[in-house]
Formats: C-alpha cells, structure tokens, sequence
C-alpha cells in the first residue's frame, strides 16, 4: 500500500536534535575521555618505540598507528576494541529510551514517519562518532608530526585517511548493532548487557572458538582447509574484519589476508610495498563486509521497528 | 442539544450533529491470538466531545492509535476529515493532537524547548515558533516555568504541556488519552476546564478514561467500551433512559396538597412516582421535569418546600449494564 508524503519528512529535525543530545550528555564526554586518553598513551608509546628503533622505512609515519609497545598494544588495536564501546554507549537506548521517557507516541504522532526517527538517530550516532574519531585522528597525526619531526608523504596520508574511513564504517556496524538491540529490548540495561556482552564475546572469545569449532566439525585432514575454514568463521566477527581490513591499508606490505600458496609468491619482491590501489583492492572485501554488516543489522532493527506497537 | 436517537450497540452510525469529523465503520484489530477491538461504529462530529468509556484494556488506546495510523488496521475503514489513517497518516496527524497516557517530555530539556522540538517536526515555520510557544504555554498556565526543565514537572504540569502541545499545533482534533489518569482532584478539575475550553474554541476533543464520573461532566456523548465493543453509545442522558429505565430522578418535597403523588405520576413523562418519606416525592421521568412539578404542586395547593434533579451518573448505568450483562463482564485488566 503506497502512503502519502515522504518517508524522511522530519529527518533533519530529528538528526539535529539527537546530535545536540550526543554532544552535550555526560556520557559521551566520559567516552570521549576514555578514548582519547587511551589512544594517546598508545601513540606516544608507538612513539617512543619508533624513535627506538627507527629504520629505513618508507611508511614510518603509518607505523604511529599500528607499533606497539608493551605492555601497551597498538592505536588500531585499541581503536578495534574500543571503538564498539562507543558505539553501544550511543546506541543501546536510543529507541527503548524513548519508550521508557513515554515520548515515543508523542512524537510519532507528530506528522513523520517512524523512518525519519530511526534514520535520523542513526545518523546522529554515525555523525558523533565520526567528529570523535576525526578529531582523534588528527590530534594523532599533529603529535606525530610534533614527536617524530617527519612529515607524512601524501600516500601516507591517504592511507591515514582510509583508514579513518574503515574505522567509522567499523563504528557504524557497532551502532547499528547497539540500536538493534534498544529496538528488540524494552529495557535498556537489557539492551546494554546484550551488546556488551556479544561484543566481549565478538571481539575475545570468537577468533580463539574459530580454530576450535573447525577442528572440531570439520572433517578433513589438509591443513589449508582447515586454516581457511577457520578463517572464514573468525571473518563473521566484525573486529576480524576491521583488523584485516587496517593490517591491509597501513601495511603496505601486506600481499593477502588469508593463507598465502607458494605459487603465489612467485615472482613478487618479499616486503615491497604495494601501491594504494592494490592495497585497497586487498582489503577491499573486508571494508564492503563491514558496510553491508552495517547496513543488514540497520534494516533488522528497521522492520523490527515498523512492526513494534507504540504503546508503551 | 443534540436529540439523537439513541443507537444501539452495533447498529447503523448514529446521526452525528454538524459535520462529521470522525467516522469509524467496523472498525477491528486482531492480534494472532486475541481481538483488541472488535467491529467498532461510531460518529463524531465537529466541535463534540467525545468520550470513550471502558475498563483497562477494552480497547479504548488501541482504538485511538489506529485513528493516529500508529497502528494497523486489521478490517473496517477510518476517516479523519475524510483521510485514511493508513494511507494519509501524515495528513491525518497533521489534524490531530494526541495526548498519550502519562505523556513524556525530553526531561534534560526545558518545557519551551520540548515544544519548539515538536514546532519543528510539525513543520511550523521558524518565525511564528516562539511566538505560537508563548501562546500556547501561557494558555495552559506554564508560562513561568517555561525555561524549566521537564525532569522537574509534576505529572499535572506535564499532562498540561501536552495539550500545550496540542494548542500550538492548532490541531482540529485532540484526542487525550486517560488525562485526568492519576492527577489529584484539583489538577483533574484544571485539566477539564481547560479541555472544555479547547471545546470553546472549536476543537473537536476524543477523550478515552476509565474514571467516569470526572468524564461525564465534560462528554457531550460517550460510548462504553467492553471487551473491544461498543456497548452502549449516547448522551449520558440516554443512556440512563435506556439501562437505568428512567433517565432522570426528580425529588419533589411539599407540604400539604391534595393527592399530589397521583397528581404528579399523571404528568406526561413521568414513568413512576414513590414517596420515601411523608411528603417527599420521587419520581422517575424521560426528562427533566422540575418545571412541570413545581407547577402541579402548586395547581394542587401544595407548598414547594425543595425541588431537585438526580442526574443518572455514568458509574450508575456502567455498574447497572455490566451487572445486567454478567457474562459480558470478564474483561481481562490489562496493566
């Protein structure tokens, strides 16, 4: 049944209006904070280390994000496990919420469609997480130049650049996640445990189970099979593939991100930097993978929420 | 002011007076297991208030949010000016201003605030906001605390803000779900007079409680919900006529006169005549006819001492035709 009007009537109201509600809450400054303290630590380190240890290479601007030194691990690595926090801490109440404050019925019968408010919560979040992130990236890349005195080649910055990308369609997957939840769960500390908790088992448990299950239920004897299998399932974890997907962009070196065939090496100059291009073509499946994970979990969470009742 | 003849439950639309704003024809919502409303006909029309009656759960808010087209309509059609819930929601909620039970507000936000958030969602253009704001706020008594943060409102204060809302959206309809729902006495009073003023002012109002007697001094005409039906639907007059027998009660007490219980049980209108006490009459007619006995007393050469008018009270007729139809009475209390 076709209705009348646009879906995204209201859209940009709702946005603005939980954007300001982002900007200015108490939790998202402890966020930020976390974040940012965490992030810094790691990069001086990364600093330190480099500075150490500084040898002949072509991309050591790149490696302030991915060096690290104990028992700190690196800025991605951080970036990987914390980034979900974010994104749940933005997400988990935003629908329930507002069933619980009892507005959700005011505002829908207001003259928007329920899409307006949901993508523009979305938007909102993705929007917050993406200033946060900027902001971090670039007081990484100004304390980089401060500390190394190096400045970043300008493939190096693109590099940089993707991978700020890579990790704000990270984020979004997280978001989009955490809303799922404050969409299925009328309570928000419920919605809360459930993500927190699948993200600790996402992130820690899930690429140790991976092997586990494929020597457990896989019945073959060859080793690639088994490493591939293996790989294929960790794959279904969003932090694997944000982890490959940043391995392929700020490693220039990195061929491939699965097992590598001898008849593959052949001809290629071990540790030679591939070019941008070929090193997104690389992570190329990793980026699509976390977009489209994104995108699914964002259209769960819009039919489960077309279908809900209103009332509370 | 409207002499409609009272329809029974489920028969054809009753003959709303002036123009019909809402018209409900069959109107049914089935879950998979159970039937929240089931087969619902009723008119309302412009500048009425209308009262929707029931216990928890008899499908009075289920009712309200197909109107709104927040929630599906299993069979039947409603219109609202005309529009398709379902079809035009936008249209439809551009027209009706809906207070939900036990309303929300943007606690972290100031009351003018969470009303320029709804002005905008609504769509009112930036130069007449604070203005239609002010209004608005003033009208329903919140003008001081405007800066106010929500988080601090009492639950009246908030019920107010949401028919502030209501007033700024100049909605041609205001449905309020259960609004005097948990307000003390003195709140409940301003909550009505201020209902009854958007009535002053041309608003057609749809009110659904479960407290009848704060309803029925404010509804024009009311409809008792059970069990996701109509049961009854009417004036409050009507409806005393048809389940209590005899709509209104007037007590006469006189002194002296001749005969007067015959003389006052030969008026026409008047269905019975019983004398509690010496000299106090009651009779029990179609109409109010003070006027009338007052007159008979003194053509008897009675002296009128008192003369006095029952009103059927909703909480009578409810508790009589819920009694009346006993096996009709299981309605599950939904909380």
């Amino acid at each position: 049944m076709r209705r009348e009007g646009s879906a995204l009537r209201g859209l940009g109201v709702v946005t603005l209006k939980e954007l300001s509600d982002h900007m200015t809450s108490a939790r998202m400054r402890v966020l930020e904070w976390l974040v940012v303290l965490v992030a810094l630590a790691a990069v001086y380190a990364a600093i330190t280390q480099i500075r150490d240890v500084t040898a002949e290479d072509p991309f050591l601007f790149l490696r302030l994000f991915t060096t690290a030194r104990d028992p700190l691990p690196s800025f991605t690595a951080f970036l990987g496990f914390l980034v979900p926090l974010m994104a749940i801490g933005l997400g988990f109440d935003a629908v329930n919420g507002e069933h619980s404050r009892r507005t959700l019925s005011r505002i829908l019968s207001q003259p928007i469609y329920r899409d307006a408010l949901l993508f523009g919560k979305f938007l909102a979040g993705l929007a917050t997480l993406s200033v946060s992130l900027i902001v971090l990236w670039l007081i990484t890349i100004g304390l980089g130049l401060i500390m190394l005195g190096v400045p970043p080649g300008a493939e190096e910055m693109a590099r940089a650049f993707i991978f700020l990308l890579v990790t704000i369609a990270y984020a979004g997957v997280w978001l989009a996640l955490a809303m799922l939840a404050s969409i299925v769960f009328r309570s928000a500390a419920t919605a809360a445990l459930v993500t927190l908790g699948f993200w600790l088992f996402i992130t820690l448990i899930w690429p140790a189970l991976s092997p586990a299950i494929v020597t457990a239920f896989v019945p073959s004897n060859d080793e690639a099979t088994l490493v591939i299998a293996a790989q294929s399932l960790a794959r279904l974890s969003p932090s694997t593939l944000y982890g490959e997907a940043v391995m392929a962009i700020l490693h220039p070196a990195t061929r491939t991100l699965g097992p590598v065939y001898i008849s593959q090496l052949q001809g290629a100059v071990m540790g030679s930097p591939l070019s941008l291009w070929s090193s997104v073509m690389v992570a190329w499946p990793q980026i699509v993978g976390l977009i489209a994970a994104s995108i699914l979990l964002f259209v769960g969470g819009y039919v489960a929420f077309q279908r809900q009742e209103v009332r509370a | 002011m409207d002499a409609i003849v009272l329809p029974r439950a489920g028969s054809a639309p009753s003959a709303a007076p002036a123009q019909t704003v809402i018209a409900v024809n069959g109107l049914t919502k089935r879950y998979d297991t159970a039937t929240a409303v089931d087969g619902i006909t009723f008119n309302v029309g412009a500048g009425e208030i209308f009262g929707l009656l029931g216990p928890n759960g008899a499908g009075k808010t289920t009712t309200i949010l197909m109107l709104l087209g927040l929630s599906d309509i299993s069979a039947g059609t409603a219109r609202v000016f005309g529009h398709d819930p379902m079809r035009e929601p936008l249209q439809v909620k551009r027209l009706i201003g809906y207070l939900p039970d036990t309303v929300g507000f943007y606690d972290n936000m100031s009351a003018a605030d969470n009303l320029h958030y709804t002005a905008r969602l609504i769509g009112i253009p930036r130069a007449e906001r604070d203005k239609k704001i002010a209004a608005a706020l003033e009208r329903v008594g919140l003008k001081d605390v405007a800066n106010k943060k929500v988080g601090a409102f009492s639950r009246g204060m908030r019920q107010r803000l949401g028919l502030a809302e209501i007033v700024m959206k100049e909605a041609r309809i205001a449905i309020l779900d259960e609004p005097t729902n948990g307000l003390d006495p003195q709140a409940s009073l301003e909550l009505l007079d201020l209902i009854r003023s958007f009535k002053a002012h041309g608003m057609t109002v749809l009110l659904s409680s479960h407290l009848l007697d704060r309803v029925q001094s404010i509804c024009d005409r009311v409809a008792l919900f059970n069990a996701g039906k109509i049961a009854l639907m009417g004036t409050v007059g009507e409806l005393g006529a048809q389940v209590l027998g005899g709509g209104f009660a007037v007590e006469v007490e006189a002194d002296g006169g001749e005969h007067l219980a015959k003389r006052l049980a030969a008026l026409p209108g008047v269905r019975q005549v019983s004398e509690p006490a010496p000299g106090r009459f009651r009779m029990v007619c179609d109409r109010d006819l003070r006027a009338e006995a007052a007159a008979e007393v003194v053509a008897g050469k009675g002296r009128l001492k008192q003369l006095s008018l029952d009103r059927p009270s909703l909480e009578t007729i409810y508790t009589r035709y819920f009694q009346s139809h006993d096996n009709a009475r299981e309605v599950p209390h939904a909380a």
